[in-house]
């Protein structure tokens, strides 16, 4: 495939991790943000190729992880009702909530469907008056411009059927967090590409400034992350703390404007709760108030299912970068992608699926 | 299943209804725990880990005897000497109709091919057809006429068939169940619980094609490609391959769950680890991009024209020339070994030159596939 195979070159990916290796003089601590870095990394092995040189721990960028238990919760309950038909990301449907999860509701005559896009869910109601359509908007910077825009659509369609559950998070107010936590040991980040294709690179910036910490915006190909991590380890090599944009191919400085006035015109920033992570302040989107007819919680008030995260699962630690996968007790044994403790082992992009599926040959469980 | 699990099953029925409530309980009462799901989900019918545990959980425990046991594609029993393999399949692929073919011939090419990896000798087949009130009578002529035509192409007859109807709503459209009928070659004994450290993995062509050209048509989905569906009947090839060398092991068929799931099977009833050479496994570039596109990995899509040959070390290159010298294997290509290490577990070698597992599905994204 063209634009892709190039990044995939397992020539200039060796030599680009033989060059890290050289240049690094301590195993610097570096934490990719996204969920799909951290595929990227399990799936090629790149810690293999790395030998040590760096030690990677992997941030909490997978959205479907760190949606919050009650808001799976929350759309179970809609979806359990005879007059909605729920629209989700694939993804969702395995997530455990307190008791169950979207596929069994689903089994039990619960009407969920599965949708690639907004665009669908808006068509779906459109084709359905007389059902109540949600759509479980979920996700970072980069699902909110599509989310925005399916509500503006709805507006203009006059739709009265159509409302977004929305568990919207966003990535800089969670690297403030995790740099203000007393144990945090991360020494450098590779920012999220996608994410930083709508909002640029300015928020970051700040997070640099006040921190003095390197954050490198990456893209999601082996050859896209072993290179942005050779430009963190030059960084903290050379001492500077610079934001640097490694995937120059998608991302500009100021990011993608029309996208940016679509979420701002649709959603506000709020406090947000994370799974697994606690609530953390003005980390999270949620639909204004003209926007409120579009708003699943408060059409459906949906604020009494509330719920408490189970304390076993050490999924925080994970997620924050704490602690790898393989710390757990519970990794590969009582905990497994096909019966879920927490919530970084349910997506594929969460760091413990993604540690399960791909490298479990390599530790003794 | 084949028929003998009929009688095993009808037998335990007669037996328990004479006995007292409490003693029918205890003579139902399973070895394993019962599951802990209460319902079916889709992901029970991807071929993958949940599929496992319903055989595991709950139709061997009440079914099992030593042939169904043996859990590959196809039944063997011998009748007067003579080895016959029986197979049943039911298929519910949506939509009805695709590019490079159909629900019809489908289900002719499915059991066929369950046959073929057994072995034998496809004779006969069945087909049963549950239909959902309202079906146009045109579609089913066209699938009908497409299974006469699958059918003969492969020299193979349909000698038995049953015709249920359903309400509107309880079925979608048409479902069909085939069952086959062969006689296995002679000499020629294959089982997934055969691959030996050592042993070469070969696949008889390139991988994904159909479930790619299912999904292309999806209703949500519809992106434009050029990708057929693979399905077809493999026997000849198989008769190639057998002719070739008696030193075939296992043959199967990567359909639901793809390869992974596959080698995952052999690797389990074997007793042995598998390491592939991601560079090595035929992957069309159409079919890359799909997947690529839709956050699918190739190895866990389905096939229904390709088949999986583990093959003894010293027979390797010959059993890949026989693949490939047949119109339907010209692409085989040898994947991997089969390895002492890491029993249980395909691992797999990245383009990059590291290691990395090949899992089973845990989930199903992907329901009717076939």
């Amino acid at each position: 495939m063209k634009y892709l195979d190039e990044y995939r070159d397992a020539r200039i990916a060796r030599a680009l991790a033989a060059e890290i290796r050289r240049r690094s003089t301590r195993p610097w601590v570096l934490m990719e943000i996204c969920g799909g870095q951290t595929h990227t990394l399990m799936r090629y092995g790149i810690d293999e190729l790395l030998d040590d040189s760096v030690q990677l721990v992997h941030g909490p960028g997978c959205p479907v992880c760190v949606t919050p238990l009650e808001t799976i919760d929350r759309a179970i309950a809609l979806a359990r009702r005879a007059d909605v038909t729920l629209l989700s990301y694939g993804d969702m449907l395995r997530v455990p909530g307190s008791e169950t999860d979207l596929f069994h509701v689903k089994a039990e005559g619960g009407d969920i469907r599965v949708v690639y896009s907004p665009a669908d869910a808006v068509q779906f109601a459109r084709s359905r008056p007389g059902r109540k359509v949600v759509f479980f908007a979920i996700g970072f910077e980069t699902t909110a411009p599509a989310h925005a825009m399916a509500v503006l659509q709805a507006e203009r369609l006059d739709l009265t059927n159509f409302s977004l559950l929305v568990s919207h998070v966003l990535v800089p107010p969670a690297i403030r967090t995790l740099l203000r936590s007393p144990r945090n040991c991360v020494q450098g980040f590779i920012a999220p590409g996608h994410v930083c294709t709508v909002v640029g690179c300015r928020e970051y910036e700040d997070l640099v400034r006040e921190f003095r910490v390197p954050i490198v915006v990456g893209g999601f190909e082996p050859v896209d992350l072993l290179e942005a991590i050779r430009m963190l380890v030059i960084q903290l090599e050379e001492g500077r703390a610079e934001v640097e944009n490694q995937y120059v191919r998608s991302v500009q400085y100021e990011g993608n404007r029309p996208a940016q006035e679509a979420i701002a015109r649709v959603f506000e920033i709020s406090d947000r709760k994370w799974r697994g992570i606690g609530s953390i302040s003005v980390s999270g989107l949620r639909l204004r108030e003209e926007y409120a007819a579009f708003d699943a919680e408060r059409i459906f008030e949906l604020a009494d299912v509330c719920a408490e995260e189970p304390a076993e699962c050490i999924s925080a630690e994970v997620l924050l970068g704490h602690k790898k996968p393989t710390d757990c007790t519970a990794f590969g044994t009582r905990c497994t992608p096909d019966k879920p403790l927490g919530a970084p082992m349910v997506s594929s992009e969460g760091a413990c699926a993604a540690y399960y599926q791909y490298r479990r040959h390599l530790v003794t469980l | 299943m084949p028929p003998t699990t009929n009688t095993a099953a009808t037998s335990l029925h007669s037996e328990t209804v004479s006995h007292d409530e409490s003693k029918d309980l205890a003579a139902f009462s399973c070895p394993v725990p019962l599951p802990a799901r209460e319902r079916i989900l889709l992901g029970h019918g991807s071929g993958g880990k949940l599929s496992a545990e319903l055989l595991k959980e709950v139709f061997l425990p009440a079914l099992g005897n030593p042939i169904l046991n043996r859990l590959d594609d196809q039944a063997i029993v011998s009748i007067d000497g003579a080895r016959l393999a029986i197979t049943t399949d039911s298929f519910v692929v949506k939509p009805l109709f695709f590019r490079g073919g159909d629900i019809g011939s489908l289900a002719v090419h499915g059991t066929i091919n369950d046959l073929a990896m057994g072995g034998a000798d496809p004779l006969w087949l069945s087909a049963a057809f549950i239909l959902e009130e309202g079906l146009p009578l045109d579609t089913l002529r066209r699938v009908v006429t497409s299974m006469h035509q699958a059918a003969a192409n492969a020299g193979v007859q349909i000698i038995t068939g049953d015709t249920k109807v359903v309400e509107k709503g309880s079925a979608d459209g048409l479902f069909i169940n085939t069952s086959g009928i062969g006689r296995v070659r002679e000499n020629v004994s294959l089982s997934a619980s055969q691959a030996r450290p050592g042993d070469a993995i070969l696949v008889s062509g390139y991988l994904g094609d159909h479930g790619i050209a299912i999904l292309a048509e999806r209703e949500g989905l519809q992106f434009e490609t050029q990708v057929n569906s693979d399905s077809a009947a493999l026997h000849t090839l198989v008769v190639r391959l057998l002719e070739a060398t008696p030193e075939v092991r296992c043959l199967r068929d990567p359909t639901r769950g793809g390869l992974s799931s596959t080698l995952n099977e052999i690797s389990a009833s074997s007793q042995v680890g598998m390491e592939l050479e991601e560079t090595a496994i035929p992957i069309r570039e159409e079919v890359r991009g799909a997947c690529e596109m839709l956050g699918l990995d190739p190895l866990y899509v389905a096939n229904e024209g390709k088949l999986v040959a583990i093959v003894a070390p010293s027979a390797a290159q010959a059993a890949l020339r026989a693949l490939q010298s047949h119109p339907t294997g010209k692409d085989a290509a040898m994947i991997g070994r089969v390895t002492r290490e890491h029993p249980r577990m395909v691992v797999m070698r990245t383009p990059l030159g590291t290691t990395r597992i090949v899992d089973m599905l845990a989930g199903d994204q992907l329901p009717r596939i076939c």
